[in-house]
């Protein structure tokens, strides 16, 4: 793996192989995903991408492999080691997933109020701190997650990710549904919380624009494998044709502009 | 854990030296601020704080947060604060935190909606499930049930009690009416029937012995599985929908010790007390109609009452009641946890839900029938 020599391994995916009924989904996938890293997974519509994501996170069951966080083997772990490894992570659905039931406040504590015994007054200020640091203010507090738009969604429900001060994010799609200026703002929104609260980034994503300006690294995924995996730079130079055909296609300005030799990301 | 202090100070006239020491965390957060408090209280009168991070040695938000808090409160005082020997790492974290706007404290809005629940569909025939669902939805529960008795504070009182509001509180109108009502019409056919026979007063040991006995528990169980049964698979089916039973998972929360323990806990409950209030309105409405409509005079009622039932007539109602409970109970939660992606899975589970849980509770019945009679009860 290109960067990765002398870095700590946070996620270890080894041969792993989901499936549903006779369709093989994940066929022997390996990857690494580094501490402090933002990692792009990108890959086909229905090439598994959030398959992995929720196979890591165990939403899904695998027929063979294994899975380390931070050193444990999931499969193998006693509930006990499970449930604390589940409180070192947070994940952002691709539709937010907010409890539709409960107030943005009380999406917030939900699980801080569970894991750790806090006064009120600390709870509610730490509310207003995280909506903050996600680019909202207290006004969105008492507001039923049927009543925030796209945008509020997914930011309310990275506040929500973030509740517990989580080492590694699972982010599914994060710009998805969002209008170009919505996503460039995330996009710096997830870039500023890693540099701040030094997480580690795992963002299945098919917005180029995310891809170049915010991962350190990408790794893709097709025919159920992870084909490969490294710097925007290593990508752009692979001559594997589904490669090519992602990075150099129609909607990457990138690649048009590296291809005319003008400068990236020139206005069109 | 060490029980080192996270805060010592050291106050010399009016100048404060505060230091951090060990992990400014999540888990600690509780005892800083306790800590922090304190040190409030117990340095009213300083006018110059210096506050020296350099013996903290893992910070988050939590631990940024009581920093920013503390030092607000002095500067709020008029005190010349000051922090020093931050780790460089956490700098962006405490810069980040230190534009934190408190000051437009939202209001909190009285909070009364409740989530509409989904109509109880079509009626459609389809009623094949399996029985492994059902026996591992019972496993489950009794494995969450041996949790929370092992361990009383994890059960979800809040839920267990919002829950029996919604179940037996606010059903107790419309079971009333419906059982006072079928306590009519019995009387009123008992009668009409058996004049032709002379046998008026036999009816008071049918409307008796079918309303403590079958027809009490069954009307309030096939009301529930339609109130109650329904609306908790609407429920579950939709959170499920909406990602939100993963979302608890990943928290580390148990779905079924969360939301659907309480819920059949609920129904254990809240059914026999319904049961019982639907008897007691079912012989109301019958005594009511033998004495207007048959002449048989109240008095007269009760004490051919006391003569055709016993204790063990009322018995078998009874303690059927919490068995159909948890099976409707079970049913629902099943079908609603079987709920896939779409709103018409949804109606359909719904359906499926209300049709299974009525059938199994009168097949129950059935076996309670044949049990009861071997044993001569």
């Amino acid at each position: 793996m290109a960067r990765g020599n002398g870095k700590e391994v946070v996620i270890e995916v080894r041969d792993v192989v989901v499936g549903f009924g006779d369709h093989i989904v994940l066929n022997r996938v390996d990857l690494d995903v580094y501490r402090g890293e933002i990692l792009g997974f990108v890959g086909g519509s229905g090439a598994g991408k959030s398959v992995l994501m929720r196979t890591i996170i165990g939403l899904l069951p695998k027929r063979a492999g294994t899975i380390k966080v931070f050193g444990n083997d999931m499969s193998a772990a006693s509930d006990r080691v499970r449930n604390s490894v589940e409180r070192r992570w947070g994940v952002l659905f691709q539709q937010g997933a907010l409890f539709s039931s409960l107030t943005v406040r009380e999406n917030l504590q939900f699980s801080v109020r569970e894991y750790l015994d806090l006064s009120p007054r600390l709870l509610d200020e730490l509310a207003v701190a995280k909506l903050e640091m996600v680019g909202l203010d207290g006004s969105a507090l008492e507001k039923y997650p049927s009543e925030l738009s796209g945008g509020m969604t997914k930011r309310v429900a990275l506040a929500r990710a973030l509740a517990l001060d989580p080492e590694i994010v699972f982010l599914d799609e994060p710009t998805s549904g969002l209008d170009p200026i919505g996503a460039g703002d995330f996009d710096s929104l997830i870039a500023t919380l890693q540099r701040t609260l030094g997480l580690t980034v795992f963002m299945v994503t098919h917005d180029l624009d995310s891809l170049h300006t915010v991962c350190d690294r990408i790794a893709v995924l097709a025919d159920g494998k992870v084909i490969a995996a490294g710097t925007m730079a290593t990508m752009l130079a692979s001559p594997h044709p589904w490669l090519h055909a992602y990075f150099h296609g129609k909607r990457s300005r990138v690649g048009q502009a590296a291809e005319a030799g003008a400068p990236a990301l020139s206005p069109d | 854990m060490s029980v080192e202090t996270l805060l010592e100070g050291m106050a010399d006239g009016d100048r404060l030296r505060l230091a951090g020491n060990g992990a400014w965390t999540a888990g600690n957060a509780r005892r800083l601020e306790g800590e922090i408090n304190g040190a409030m209280r117990r340095y009213a009168a300083v006018k110059h704080v210096s506050i020296d991070m350099g013996g903290v040695e893992r910070l988050d938000t939590f631990g940024a947060w009581l920093l920013e808090r503390l030092v607000r409160a002095f500067s709020g005082r008029g005190c010349d604060t000051q922090v020093t020997g931050l780790k460089e790492d956490y700098r962006h974290l405490v810069d980040e935190v230190h534009t934190v706007k408190l000051e437009q404290g939202p209001v909190r809005r009285p909070n009364q909606i409740l989530a509409a629940l989904a109509a109880v569909g079509h009626n459609v025939a389809g009623v094949g499930h399996s029985l492994a669902a059902f026996v591992n939805m019972m496993g489950a529960l009794a494995v969450a049930l041996l949790r929370v008795v092992a361990n009383p504070r994890r059960l979800r009182l809040t839920a267990l009690v919002h829950q029996l509001d919604n179940v037996a509180w606010r059903g107790v109108p419309i079971i009333l009416l419906i059982t006072f009502l079928v306590g009519c019409i019995i009387a009123q056919q008992g009668i009409f029937h058996f004049r032709k026979f002379g046998a008026d007063i036999y009816v008071v040991d049918m409307v008796g012995i079918l309303v403590l006995r079958e027809l009490g528990v069954l009307i309030v169980c096939i009301m529930v599985a339609g109130r109650s049964g329904s609306a908790y698979t609407a429920e579950l089916g939709s959170m499920k929908m909406r990602e939100e039973i993963d979302a608890l998972r990943t928290m580390g929360f148990d779905p079924i010790e969360v939301l659907i323990l309480p819920r059949v806990l609920a129904l254990v409950i809240g059914v026999p007390i319904l049961a019982f209030l639907g008897s007691m309105a079912a012989l109301y409405g019958g005594g009511l109609v033998a004495w207007l409509y048959g002449g048989i005079d109240p008095d007269i009622f009760l004490s051919r009452l006391r003569e055709a039932i016993s204790l063990d007539t009322f018995k078998v109602g009874m303690i059927k009641a919490p068995f159909m409970a948890l099976v409707i109970g079970v049913v629902a939660s099943i079908e609603g946890m079987a709920v896939k992606g779409s709103a018409e899975s949804l109606g359909l589970q719904t359906t499926a839900s209300v049709v299974e849980s009525i059938f199994l509770v009168i097949v129950l019945d059935g076996f309670f029938a044949i049990f009861f009679a071997s044993i001569g009860m």
